[in-house]
């Protein structure tokens, strides 16, 4: 607080690790900094470790090494029901023997508020989440989306600086859980408290965050906002795990101001930003977004000849699937528009693209 | 609206009346029909088992069930004595008159020759104790009476004839039904003013269904706090030993029940490991080795032990199904461990514990061999006291008519438990 730093993270993982068996670690040196008011998702396929740090933030699991911070202050020690973190569970978790307002006021109760105030703040936390009417029901007597919106008022309602929701919308439609993903958002915003979100649905954590830490293997392989995420990914992975990327493998050939020249495996030399590839002679990953391949166009600097194996119809635009230099599954996103290139399977056609659109990245 | 579309559905049909299907037979009759095969099929596959049933259990107990009040032996044995007893006023004082008499000789002849008066003594005696001598004796004379008047005749058999108290219980028991064994299994005899209670020193069955009762229960406590512990370590651990632990509580299951309570009877006993172990270690002393056998204490402690699983299994399943996310959200949200545990857990967790106690009480209340054999005489139950009466006294009448008082006591508890509890609230499992 003195220094000003100090309360512009409201927590901080310093070299946190986390084993269960004493042999492999779940996670692995954890730096990661919360910032007051933010919106951070921690997104990662199962088993990359994502909710394990979400758990060990919200104290029901210990960390091996390293301490977690709450607002500068060290809480490996400090048990869950002192740390005052909301958290928001995968299938609600709302206690089945009460009604809806009594699971409001429990949270309330056990800090000793007196039952007027009580009753006001469940009041007001249930027409935030616009369920007024629903106060005297029991959780089993509503529906999915009705109960997780109790979920969210209950972490809520005893107004915590810091909630947690772990995969809080797995279990909903998908109507719904677009809807829940926008309420949330704008609770977020309105209250202006500061959301860890862990999730494995890669459009959840574009939608809704304002930071995303994408986890694999115990690592966090990148942490930054959504747009950057997509179109400037860090490593291959973090390529290939969000958003739909084409992937063309090949040998570096020469590195200058950033740039890289790659030989393709199917033959032909393209030049793409040097992001993660090594030295000239090792292999790389060349990531390409369907969206920013263009088709028949003169004078691109890339170019290459694909063979059209498939097309679908999508409205808005038309998904074309050619054989692009040794990979079949190279996709190209082509928009339905007047102009477009008439496009026929079995047909060949020129493809091409901007430098700054194709990203070499490491081999896994 | 509705109506539209159900008009719509089942074609051309009145507003009101039943719903048609599309050959306009009512569509419920269609249903039924439709349903018929699979309810027949339904009824086969249970048949023998329902069929077997009814042969071996339900039938034999509904017989026994019916001596309890069945009283035919009397109004069998005595047909004229009963017939002329009607004119009989026993509050005249006055054993009856000659009438009488004459009729039970010739009851007492035919009686005597089949050799049923004996068995009419024994009956009667359970009543007034002496009418069994009475009629043995009586019967091995009547042959020999001479004509008319028997009365007489009778008195010089033996003078209890003229007692105005067996002429009143051969009156009071002369219907084919009666509620005498009723009252006594409550402790209860006709007195001068009808129905009372029997003098203090008498009552037995009170006692023993007030304690059969109050044994119960704590037997019934006493595994749920023994229970409770278990069954959450069971629901909680790991897979690996949670199953250790599961064949630990199972265990007894597999074991003869015989062998379980001779092995309480071992530790037990007055020479036995747990008196010998405090003595060794001097915590009492050689002559004041504790009694934990032969009463109260030592039925507590082998039903406890016996009915344990009982309770454990029905809580660990209903454990089973809380989610853990409950206390680690109760947790979150501020609760300390015990207040984690108390308002959240345990509510949940009552519907098993409900299960468990149903089952134990239950069980508990109708156990005989456990009490026959470390329950002494203060610590036997109600069914000790049925088995008695059924392999030892013979009064089968009387031991009909307890099993029926337990039977009503278990429903009027399952009742009350309804009321209470709600019995849409036990769960044994799922």
């Amino acid at each position: 607080m003195a220094d000003g730093a100090a309360d512009e993270y409201i927590v901080r993982f310093e070299n946190v690790q986390k084993s269960y068996d004493g042999e492999t670690l779940v996670v692995k040196n954890l730096n990661l900094n919360v910032e007051a008011g933010e919106f951070l998702t921690m997104l990662g396929p199962s088993g990359s470790g994502k909710t394990t740090c979400l758990m060990m933030l919200a104290g029901f699991e210990p960390a091996t090494h390293g301490e977690i911070y709450l607002k500068e202050t060290p809480i490996n020690k400090v048990p869950p029901h002192k740390r005052g973190i909301g958290m928001v569970f995968q299938n609600y978790a709302l206690f089945p023997h009460m009604t809806v307002a009594e699971n409001l006021a429990f949270p309330l109760q056990v800090r000793g508020m007196n039952k007027a105030d009580a009753e006001t703040k469940v009041k007001r936390a249930l027409e935030m989440v616009q369920l007024p009417q629903m106060s005297g029901r029991r959780p089993a007597q509503l529906s999915g989306g009705q109960q997780q919106r109790v979920a969210v008022a209950r972490a809520l309602v005893f107004e915590p600086d810091l909630v947690l929701m772990d995969e809080p919308l797995g279990a909903l439609d998908k109507n719904l859980r677009e809807e829940m993903q926008f309420e949330i958002k704008h609770i977020h915003e309105n209250l202006g408290v500061s959301v860890v979100y862990v999730t494995h649905d890669q459009s959840e954590a574009l939608t809704m965050s304002n930071r995303i830490a994408v986890f694999d293997d115990g690592i966090i392989q990148q942490l930054a906002a959504p747009e950057v995420l997509y179109e400037k990914p860090d490593n291959a992975f973090v390529a290939q795990f969000i958003g739909e990327n084409n992937k063309l493998l090949g040998t570096v050939k020469s590195v200058s101001d950033g740039v890289a020249k790659v030989d393709l495996e199917g033959g032909g030399t393209v030049e793409a930003l040097a992001i993660k590839c090594g030295a000239a002679g090792e292999r790389t990953m060349l990531s390409i977004r369907p969206e920013r391949v263009l088709i028949a166009q003169e004078d691109m600097p890339n170019r290459l000849t694909g063979k059209v194996v498939e097309l679908i119809y999508l409205g808005d635009h038309i998904r074309c699937r050619m054989e692009v230099a040794a990979s079949k599954e190279f996709v190209v996103k082509v928009p339905n528009s007047h102009a477009h290139a008439a496009l026929r399977v079995g047909e060949e056609t020129a493809i091409g693209w901007v430098t700054e659109d194709c990203r070499a990245l490491d081999v896994r | 609206m509705t109506d539209t579309t159900a008009n719509g559905a089942a074609g051309s049909q009145p507003d009101s009346g039943p719903m048609l299907a599309a050959d306009g037979t009512p569509l419920k009759v269609s249903l039924a029909r439709a349903l018929r095969r699979q309810k027949l099929r339904a009824l086969m596959l249970i048949a023998p088992l329902l069929l077997f049933i009814v042969i071996t259990f339900l039938a034999p107990i509904g017989d026994m069930l019916f001596r309890s009040v069945e009283n035919n032996i009397v109004p069998e044995t005595l047909p004229r004595t009963v017939v002329a007893l009607e004119q009989w006023d026993p509050e005249s004082g006055e054993a009856p008159g000659e009438a009488v008499f004459e009729a039970l000789q010739a009851d007492l002849l035919i009686a005597a020759e089949k050799k049923i008066h004996t068995r009419l003594g024994s009956r009667l005696n359970y009543e007034t104790p002496g009418i069994s001598s009475l009629f043995r004796k009586s019967g091995r004379r009547v042959d020999d009476m001479e004509q008319g008047p028997y009365k007489p005749q009778f008195l010089k058999i033996d003078e209890d004839w003229g007692d105005v108290e067996i002429w009143r219980t051969i009156k009071r028991y002369s219907g084919a039904y009666t509620a005498g064994y009723f009252l006594a299994s409550v402790d209860m005899e006709y007195g001068a003013d009808g129905p009372q209670l029997k003098p203090e020193d008498e009552r037995i069955y009170l006692t023993l269904l007030w304690r059969t009762i109050l044994l119960s229960t704590v037997i019934t406590v006493s595994c749920i706090l023994l229970g409770y512990p278990v069954a959450f370590l069971l629901a909680n651990l790991p897979l690996r030993t949670s199953n250790v632990l599961m064949i630990l509580v199972l265990l007894p299951f597999w074991t003869s029940l015989l062998v379980r309570t001779s092995s309480w009877i071992v530790l037990l006993q007055q020479q036995g490991v747990i008196n010998d172990t405090l003595v060794t270690l001097g915590l009492v002393g050689d002559g004041g080795r504790l009694e934990l056998m032969h009463n109260e204490v030592g039925t507590i402690v082998a039903m406890t032990h016996i009915l344990l699983p009982f309770m454990i299994l029905p809580l660990y399943s209903v454990m089973k199904t809380i989610s853990p996310s409950y206390v680690r959200a109760a947790k979150s949200l501020g609760a300390n461990d015990w207040t984690a545990f108390w308002r959240i857990y345990f509510p949940n967790t009552v519907p098993g514990i409900g299960a468990g106690a149903v089952l134990v009480f239950i069980l508990a209340i109708g156990y005989y061999i456990t009490p026959e054999l470390v329950g002494g005489t203060s610590g036997i139950f109600i069914s000790n006291r049925i088995a008695y009466h059924i392999s030892s006294s013979l009064n089968w009448g009387l031991a009909a008519a307890l099993g029926v008082v337990l039977l009503a006591l278990i429903l009027v508890f399952y009742w009350l438990y309804d009321r209470i509890v709600g019995v849409d609230n036990v769960k044994f499992g799922g």
